[in-house]
């Protein structure tokens, strides 16, 4: 798909920078240019197409479908309106009280809750543009069943009384759903591209520089070693990593694309990514105001290992797939 | 006519805010803006997903923000 833009970056950096393609600086300064460019066009593009389906799905809707599922069915649907439901940190809090209010069950709305920032255009688009098809889809899936099986074991521990007390209080008002023209969707789309791109731009191109810089220098066999697939403990660190970081650490990516390439492992990669989005301190702060910390400990543990246990997965399979 | 403008004073919310000012100026008509920051409040009205433009107790947009033109449309 981007065979195009890679030849044209080649002949930049051999014939307008005069620097042969197989020395490290040629390599390096061609994955910067091919993966900015490649990543912004993607990220516009994707941004724009799942943003204009996401206006179909405000939350106040998902809402409304899930009040008529119950257990396990009800955390399957939660993980997949979680996909196209919009979704920000800053609206967690209001999302958690409307769902509890509305009677949803706490293991519903925690598979909705975990889903849906795994899910989110910025992340597909980014692994899209560094991994492919194929691994793109199989992060939407994963993140799916990481949502519907986390979501089911909180359910399970019964911590409904680990919420607190005024949540259950709080009325919540009906709200009638406005009515959008194409033009309203298409702007929803394109201001959220603008978001998107405004929020994460500066991290992407830190991310790709460092990429570039690995691509063109980090020694190979020694990360292989390191944070290869082999490596038992590869997985848990990055997900400890991940967990501190906010979303914006997706500009990291590049970081990983380079990393693989050089033989980390792809789990590794996916797994870091998962936390990154999926547990964010700034994101437990504010759940802590309607959330106590034990069933906050609980959110964390079990998102947590089921994440390192992806991770562990795609490490083993990761060669059927690329 | 009571125009309120709901969210957590996020950049959005503000950016609502403004927006809402600059309409009622160009159309010229008398209306207080108020904030809604309390997220109990917020909820009251059944928005989830912030910013919410909400005019005479009515929920007009939510989770977005509307042109000065759009805004325009509501007030009239």
């Amino acid at each position: 798909m981007f065979a195009w833009l890679d030849l044209l970056i080649q002949l930049l950096v051999e014939k307008v920078f005069k620097i042969s393609m197989s020395t490290r600086l040629g390599s390096s300064i061609h994955f910067f240019f091919y993966d900015t460019i490649k990543i912004v066009i993607l990220l516009a593009l994707m941004i724009f197409a799942i943003s204009y389906i996401r206006s179909y799905f405000p939350p106040e809707r998902t809402k409304k479908i899930l009040e008529k599922f119950g257990d396990i069915t009800g955390n399957i649907m939660a993980s997949l309106l979680g996909i196209v439901t919009p979704f920000c940190s800053c609206s967690s809090v209001p999302i958690f009280i409307g769902f509890v209010e509305a009677g949803i069950p706490l293991g519903v709305t925690f598979s909705f809750l975990i889903t849906s920032p795994i899910v989110n255009e910025a992340a597909f688009a980014i692994l899209l543009a560094s991994f492919g098809w194929k691994i793109a889809l199989v992060y939407v899936i994963t993140g799916v069943i990481v949502g519907v099986i986390g979501g089911i074991l909180i359910g399970s521990l019964h911590l409904e009384k680990e919420v607190e007390e005024y949540v259950y209080q709080i009325q919540t008002g009906e709200v009638e759903i406005e009515k959008m023209t194409a033009k309203d969707r298409a702007k929803f789309a394109w201001d959220n591209v603008k978001d998107i791109v405004k929020r994460i731009w500066i991290y992407l191109l830190i991310g790709i520089g460092i990429g570039a810089i690995i691509h063109g220098w980090a020694p190979a066999p020694v990360l292989a070693k390191y944070a290869g697939p082999n490596n038992p403990f590869a997985v848990f660190v990055a997900v400890v990593l991940g967990i501190p970081l906010y979303s914006n650490a997706l500009g990291t990516i590049p970081i990983a694309e380079a990393l693989i390439n050089k033989g980390v492992g792809m789990g590794t990669a996916l797994a870091f990514m998962m936390a990154v989005t999926a547990l964010s301190a700034p994101e437990m702060v504010l759940l802590r105001k309607v959330i106590k910390p034990k069933l906050i400990a609980a959110f964390v543990t079990i998102t947590g290992t089921a994440i390192i246990l992806v991770g562990y997965l795609f490490n083993a399979i990761a060669h059927f797939l690329v | 006519m009571v125009i309120k403008i709901l969210g957590s004073g996020c950049a959005n919310c503000k950016k609502l805010e403004a927006n809402a000012r600059e309409a009622v100026k160009e159309l010229g008509i008398e209306a207080t803006i108020e904030k809604v920051e309390d997220f109990k409040d917020i909820m009251a009205y059944g928005v989830m997903k912030t910013p919410a433009l909400v005019v005479d107790e009515q929920v007009k947009i939510m989770g977005r923000v509307p042109s000065v033109e759009d805004i325009k449309k509501y007030l009239k």
